[in-house]
């Protein structure tokens, strides 16, 4: 894989080296657009695509758990990412895209332990507009977010949430969204509003975190991920539709 | 026990844009200086994964590490402040070039109006017109006393920019403006169908090469959208770290020390003797004694600094003394955001600075005599390269998550522009800053406590801006304008901007400021005091271009205070 891309390609750092030079105005802008195009376009392919186009199937290792400890808790997640962000004609939804692996690797590590945040005591209930206050860090607070939601699902409806139809599901997250249950020692409210917003990075998010599988998530955003440069096109009237890229690209090189 | 290291001519608290720009003026007048700064030191070399929205925007690689240090804050004085956990409403710096490195570059001066604004108000308006509570002062120094030092810290900058009808210039910009894009050409049609004046936002993202005095090099934009919040890797976007904080260090005359977090200001008898550092890797601490001390460690700390060290008189918001803590301001966000069903646009490329502002709203530019409010703000249509996880524009009454919302904020993504005003902020008596009785930070050194909210007066200012925004964003030919909601308590959670300023302020005497227009310090003649802190009111401008010219004006005085001693006013 990397092999192909090397070949006429420019390393990142020269472009970087040049581009002093080219955007100093010594060269003339112009080249520095073919270099882009040809550095990214031809950017190692991820190891999904190799396996889409029927190329030596490799094994995702990485698609197993960090944080989760009971599968069910997982399917849970992931099924909840799934209703937030559905697969639909646009594209694949959450589960595709990986969002459930990104949450839960997001959870074993610094985000999910709060650790640039200030947790010390002591602690009291504000006002919503003094933001977050609650003792919990973000992995216990999903943590028991979904078991609440595993426990509501079976006393209003006498079945496990995996089991419900869509319709029912979307009912249970609307309660959770809306503050309806009642969650330990944090607003109600948060455990959904931190479920909502980790599944849009897990879409998102460069897929080097886990999520936004084959970049998927920026090809239905019709987003263009990382470039280096938009010098040549910023200026133009058309609209700008070339493949994406990752950061995964600056590794090779 | 502290060890007590050598004297030296200056030491600066923090090393950002006003940190460097003091280091690099002294250091070249020959004087020894030391620069401590809290946090890591850093390079372009270390932007190699820089285009990482996640990682620089969202989870804030760059900015403070509130784990240490943070603030606390309540709406009133009747409310328990608590901290603030996770930052939100704004991004505070820490580390090498400080806030300077993940800027965007839009570097605007303050209007003529702005140091005057008490005087000019009551001429114009009568005393009516300054309402109960707010404090409104003139700064003790003249825009016309201030061009120069404007016109310099541009020149260090290279701004690209095009010349604004409001803001007289003694000489162009050192660079022409940034590129016209299909979204400013919109822009400026628009404004100019509605009879405004639009102009290049000015632009520490360079349009071209170019050299400052200093002979520090700054590239050229790139264009690369991954600038607001991101350092730039290509050294083409201003920043200290490859101007101001490299002049100073190729002088031979100054230190710097990186993972030195400054916990008090030494004194005796009104004099600054120095300050007193904990080495945050080492745990030890050092005493480092200084001619001069100048705190440039941003709004927040420049005032609690004074404040633990018991430097200067805590403002009081009952009695109305003592000028630390006093005079906080912040901004607000008026707006509109139009959405377009045929038109697409790269809305994902862009630079920082690249946009078309406009300031017929903004200062005294427009008549206040049958408004409720004083001053306005800049408006400003921008594209600065928008992200897919921060921006899922979505219209009115669409859900928050399923599948209408996937549908349309995907729809939306590219077909969506707005403008924004950056709405100027008056000091209130209730909106201050002192210590936190409870809350403290890793080093045991109490949290600087804001006491906050909104008024009338940032209402009513809102309010006529986003309906000025409105207009503006039909006649750029949106299908559907959504008008920003009113104004209502302010809130710590969302971000909104990283204008804060005030709580040293700025003043021609004693009795209503804490320093004087060498941002000396009334009550400390060798204690230098620079940054926004020292803004008597907020204006409706973004404050970089005026803390850069009020931090080359307070190198001056730092020189000749050193020469002459005394009171530099
Ligand atoms: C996302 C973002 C975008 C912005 N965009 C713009 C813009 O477009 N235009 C504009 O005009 N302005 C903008 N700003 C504001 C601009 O960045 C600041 O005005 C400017 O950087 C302030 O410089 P400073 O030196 O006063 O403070 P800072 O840059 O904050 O530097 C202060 C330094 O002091 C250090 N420090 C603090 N306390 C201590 C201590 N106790 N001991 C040791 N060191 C300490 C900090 O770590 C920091 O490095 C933006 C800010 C942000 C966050
Ligand atoms: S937009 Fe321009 S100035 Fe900003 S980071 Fe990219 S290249 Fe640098």
């Amino acid at each position: 894989m990397a092999e192909e891309s090397t070949d006429n390609k420019m390393s990142r750092r020269q472009f970087l080296k040049n581009s002093g030079y080219v955007a100093g105005g010594v060269v003339g802008g112009g080249i520095i657009g073919g270099l882009v195009t040809n550095q990214f376009q031809s950017g190692a392919p991820t190891q999904d695509q190799s396996q889409q186009e029927g190329g030596q199937a490799t094994q995702d290792f990485s698609r197993a758990l960090t944080y989760f400890s009971r599968r069910e808790d997982f399917d849970v997640l992931s099924q909840m990412t799934e209703l937030i962000y559905p697969s639909d004609d646009n594209g694949p939804g959450a589960i595709e895209l990986g969002a459930a692996f990104y949450i839960d690797k997001q959870l074993s590590g610094a985000w999910g332990h709060n650790a640039r945040e200030y947790m010390q005591g002591p602690f009291h209930e504000g006002e919503p507009t003094q933001g977050y206050q609650s003792r919990l860090k973000r992995h216990e607070l999903i943590f028991q977010g979904i078991q609440k939601v595993k426990q509501y699902s079976q006393s209003n409806y006498d079945a496990s949430f995996l089991d419900l139809e869509e319709e029912q599901q979307i009912e249970i997250l609307t309660a959770f969204e809306n503050g309806e249950v009642e969650i330990d020692g944090a607003p109600n409210e948060q455990f959904f509003a931190l479920i909502r917003a980790a599944t849009l990075e897990g879409v998102y998010a460069d897929p080097l975190y886990g999520g936004n599988r084959n970049m998927d998530g920026w090809r239905m955003k019709e987003y263009p991920g990382n470039k280096m440069s938009y010098i040549n096109e910023i200026d133009s009237g058309e609209f700008y539709d070339e493949e994406p890229s990752s950061l995964n690209a600056h590794m090779d090189q | 026990m502290a060890e007590e290291l050598e004297k030296v001519d200056v030491v600066t608290v923090g090393v950002g844009w006003t940190g460097g720009i003091i280091a690099a003026e002294c250091a070249k007048e020959g004087m020894s200086v030391v620069g401590l700064e809290r946090g890591k030191g850093r390079s372009i070399d270390d932007y190699y994964m820089i285009h990482d929205e996640l990682r620089y925007a969202i989870r804030y690689d760059l900015m403070q590490d509130v784990s240490k240090e943070t603030i606390s804050f309540r709406n009133a004085p009747d409310q328990r402040a608590l901290p603030m956990r996770q930052m939100g409403s704004f991004l505070l710096g820490q580390g090498l070039g400080g806030a300077g490195v993940h800027w965007n570059g839009q570097t605007h001066r303050f209007l003529p109006y702005d140091f005057e604004i008490r005087s000019q108000t009551i001429d114009k308006y009568g005393e009516g017109k300054i309402k109960d509570g707010m404090m409104l002062q003139d700064w003790g120094i003249t825009y016309d006393e201030l061009e120069p030092y404007f016109d310099h810290f541009e020149k260090i900058c290279g701004i690209s920019g095009e010349e604004n009808p409001y803001s007289p210039r003694s000489n162009p910009y050192p660079t022409p403006p940034m590129k016209d894009t299909p979204v400013t050409d919109r822009a400026r049609q628009a404004a100019e169908n509605l009879n405004l004046k639009p102009f290049k936002t000015p632009s520490a993202n360079l349009s071209e090469q170019y050299e400052n005095p200093d002979g520090k090099t700054i590239n050229a934009c790139q264009y690369c959208a991954f600038c607001e919040r991101f350092g730039c890797e290509y050294g083409a976007k201003t920043d200290p770290t490859i101007t101001v904080i490299p002049t100073a260090q190729e002088t031979g005359n100054y230190e710097l020390r990186t993972h030195s977090n400054v916990v008090e200001v030494l004194h005796q008898d009104g004099r600054a003797t120095g300050v007193r550092y904990v080495d945050v890797l080492s745990g030890k601490e050092y005493i480092q004694p200084a001619e001069v001390v100048v705190l440039t460690s941003y709004v927040m700390n420049n005032t609690k600094l004074l404040l633990v060290s018991d430097i200067g008189t805590p403002y009081n918001p009952e009695t109305g003394r003592g000028n630390v803590g006093k005079n906080y301001c912040y901004q607000i966000n008026a707006g509109s955001t139009g959405f377009f069903e045929e038109e697409q646009f790269n809305t994902f490329m862009g630079a920082g600075s690249l946009g078309i502002c406009v300031d017929d709203y903004n200062g005294d530019n427009f008549d206040h005599a049958d408004l409720d409010f004083v001053h306005g703000g800049v408006g400003s249509v921008t594209q600065t390269g928008q992200r897919p996880i921060n921006t899922n524009p979505v219209p009115p009454g669409t859900p928050s998550w399923g599948r209408e919302f996937k549908e349309k904020s995907i729809h939306y993504f590219t077909r969506h522009l707005g403008i924004g005003f950056q709405g100027a902020s008056m000091p209130y008596r209730y909106n201050y800053l002192d210590l936190d009785p409870t809350y403290k930070d890793a080093y045991g050194v109490p949290l600087l406590r804001m006491t906050y909210n909104f008024t009338d007066q940032d209402k009513n200012l809102h309010k006529y801006l986003s309906q000025r925004a409105t207009e503006f964003v039909k006649e750029m030919g949106a299908d559907v304008a959504t008008e920003a909601e009113e104004l209502g308590d302010y809130n710590i959670v969302p971000y909104q901007t990283t204008h804060n300023t005030g709580g040293t302020p700025m003043g021609d005497n004693p009795d209503n400021s804490t320093v004087n227009n060498y941002s000396q310090m009334w009550e400390a003649e060798n204690l230098f005091v620079v940054g926004a802190s020292t803004f008597a009111h907020n204006s409706g401008y973004n404050p970089t271009g005026t803390v850069g010219a009020l931090a080359y004006r307070a190198a001056e005085g730092i020189i000749r205070y050193s020469k002459e001693g005394g009171s530099l006013v």
